[in-house]
């Protein structure tokens, strides 16, 4: 019996919870969580990668530091549809230039169309891993993220319109921490049903026809808070309903690939890679539903979303719905973000008023 | 006594200050550098005002802030409005122009373009991470071709045949300037091309798909040269507004958002001789380490903004 391993995995938003679940109980290593992001994991980050890489793999490589800084020593890196595919291997290189003694667990060496290819890198590093316990743990893994997906999705509909300040933000760290406890997909479905119905218990006051804003975009970027400088939450405290398809649950368990090709074939008939199409589907849909903006967030060099952008702008000519655009790097100042979000919101706000008088 | 409304714009560059009355009408204005210090640059602006208006007749009821140091000299000025510079152009160039359909804006760091609708803004869009093609990047060559930033525009209308420069991005257009000013184009030639060149990196950066409709009116700074304002008209095809208070658009558009929404609070031009102290320091909460800003009136607290989370949050110090 070999000692435990201590892996760990880059932050994306806080997936951290279902993630550790699953190595925990599938797989059985100890999980190491990377200390919450900060500048220094930035920092950390931007001083060891090639300046033009995106700014997910920048914050990926800072989160692996801290998180062997805290003792992990295996790391756990996803394949993908776009750069991110080669980000393990060059993770790896650069760690180790930079002397870490640590394994790499890269599914990139994995094959999606065949699941049994993650069993096989996995037990690469424990090989005494069982299968039955694996798919058990990864189920329920699954039911996870699906229900932190639809409490999210919910909390971004109704947390700019909550009656007491940071009710939303109080129960969905409560929701996060009991999550973190679970061990059975019973007490799961029971929990995660007892905390939506808690959510929906807070009150809110939302106007009849409240400002609606729709969030497309880049993979990571559009899902994980620190890297888009919370502007979700921004955007709905001033006062909107933010409205979200991206997130886990619809992009690997659910995605609707053929309905997406279909749907938008009048704007985009190839297929520009990662998460261009669904940005395309998704920005279309709000348009359509007579959203009153759309924002667009992005790595600054993300190739498949700057594709989408000239797709996007005909949409946003053809409904006449502004759309918002950000590319995020390493910086960390907020002011021109702020600027760019309370003009965006003035324009939607005297777009409607106008509309209703004239 | 007459109610008037305060508009102060504080841009990176320059500092800007309107007074008008109840029919939107300019009172007063004052046009200075902010240098850096925008504390200071808004007590000389206060200073300037003061004189320029007639106390007997009219009294400040409200002041409004914007420009990109807005939420510091609101909290000092005790702004009723604090507004972000887009929203204050806006509505400062509607008011004048209820037909505007296209508004070219470019300051000393940043340009952006509105486009407009029966007088409601429709949609927006601002340069990102580069201050290629603004107002800092004119002065930096006019400074390289020793000639002064306001003689460029009337020095670019001399020129026949202006000279091809780069205009992506404002290094490249530097050597490509050097490059061109070396084989032997004369500077005024090199002038008017770099006025074209602001505009075509302008068009094809921040109008980039956008639809452009006349009236276009043309403000900021940078509206003053007229050598670049010609250049728009060349590339547009169409005639281009430039109002002489074009500089002033943003703190008027603020005091006219002020007098409109009503709310008053007293103001005292005395606020120019006190003091203002501002620090900076890292919250050492946690390793984020929030750079938090602390404004002291007379050495007393007025307000501290920076930090993302409660624990950074001190009012007291």
């Amino acid at each position: 019996m070999t000692k435990k391993r201590k892996v760990t995995f880059p932050h994306f938003g806080d997936y951290c919870v279902p993630i550790e679940y699953l190595m925990r109980q599938g797989l059985d290593m100890d999980y190491v969580t990377p200390p919450p992001m900060s500048k220094r994991t930035l920092e950390l980050g931007s001083k060891y990668s090639p300046d033009y890489v995106c700014a997910p793999f920048k914050i990926h490589l800072g989160c692996y530091i801290e998180a062997i800084e805290k003792g992990a020593d295996t790391l756990l890196q996803t394949g993908g549809v776009c750069r991110l595919g080669f980000y393990g291997e060059l993770h790896e290189q650069i760690l180790r230039d930079l002397g870490y003694q640590v394994d790499f667990i890269n599914l990139a060496m994995a094959n999606y169309s065949k699941p049994y290819t993650f069993y096989r890198e996995f037990k690469k590093i424990n090989p005494d891993l069982s299968l039955p316990k694996v798919s058990g743990a990864l189920l329920t893994t699954i039911r996870m993220v699906e229900s932190m997906d639809a409490a999210d999705d919910y909390i971004r509909r109704n947390i700019g319109f909550e009656q007491e300040e940071g009710a939303f933000d109080r129960l969905r760290a409560d929701f996060l921490n009991s999550l973190a406890l679970v061990e059975s997909q019973k007490e799961l479905r029971y929990l995660a049903g007892n905390y939506m119905k808690r959510f929906k218990a807070i009150p809110v006051l939302k106007p009849k026809r409240p400002l609606r804003v729709g969030v497309v975009g880049e993979y990571y970027s559009v899902m994980d808070p620190f890297s888009n400088h919370y502007i979700e939450r921004e955007m709905a405290k001033m006062g909107a309903v933010v409205a979200r398809w991206m997130n886990i649950s619809n992009s690997l368990f659910h995605y609707p690939k053929k309905e997406i090709q279909a749907r938008i074939r009048g704007y985009a008939r190839y297929n520009m890679g990662a998460t261009s199409m669904a940005t395309i589907e998704r920005a279309l849909r709000f348009a359509k539903k007579g959203y009153d903006g759309i924002i667009h967030i992005k790595s600054f060099g993300c190739t498949p979303e700057t594709d989408a952008m000239p797709v996007l702008q005909n949409i946003s000519a053809d409904y006449k719905i502004p759309i918002l655009y950000f590319s995020f790097d390493s910086q960390t100042a907020d002011a021109g973000i702020q600027t760019r979000l309370e003009a965006f919101y003035d324009m939607m706000t005297m777009r409607k008023g106008a509309a209703a008088t004239g | 006594m007459n109610k008037a409304y305060l508009g102060i714009d504080i841009g990176s560059i320059s500092t800007k200050g309107v007074i008008i009355d109840g029919q939107n009408r300019i009172l007063a204005s004052e046009y200075l550098w902010t240098e850096g210090n925008p504390v200071q640059a808004v007590k000389k602006l206060l200073l300037s005002l003061r004189g320029k208006f007639d106390p007997a007749s009219y009294a400040v009821t409200a002041v409004g802030a914007t420009g990109s140091a807005r939420r510091l000299i609101g909290v000092i000025t005790r702004a009723t409005e604090v507004k972000n510079e887009i929203t204050a152009h806006a509505v400062g160039t509607t008011t004048l122009y209820p037909e505007v359909r296209t508004i070219f804006e470019i300051g000393g760091q940043d340009s952006k373009i509105i486009l407009v609708e029966n007088g409601v803004v429709v949609d927006y869009a601002m340069n990102t991470l580069c201050a290629a093609g603004t107002g800092s990047f004119l002065a930096s060559q006019s400074r390289r071709l020793g000639v002064a930033v306001e003689d460029f525009g009337r020095i670019a209308l001399t020129s026949q045949n202006p000279t091809p420069i780069a205009a992506r991005c404002t290094v490249f257009a530097e050597s490509d300037l050097v490059h061109k000013a070396q084989i032997g184009h004369s500077r005024e030639d090199i002038i008017a091309g770099l006025c074209k060149a602001v505009v075509t990196n302008y068009l094809n950066n921040v109008g980039k798909g956008k639809k452009i409709v006349g009236p276009i009116v043309f403000q900021g700074g940078v509206s003053k040269n007229v050598g670049v304002t010609k250049a728009f008209e060349a590339a547009t095809g169409l005639p281009v507004i430039v109002d002489p208070n074009g500089h002033l658009t943003g703190a008027f558009g603020v005091a006219v958002i002020v007098g409109r929404k009503g709310a008053e609070r007293p103001f005292d031009f005395g606020l120019a001789e006190m003091e203002f102290v501002t620090k900076g320091t890292n919250c050492d909460g946690c390793a984020n380490h929030c750079e938090i800003i602390r404004v002291y009136q007379n050495g007393e607290l007025l307000d501290a903004w920076g930090n993302k989370c409660e624990k950074g949050v001190s009012r007291t110090r």
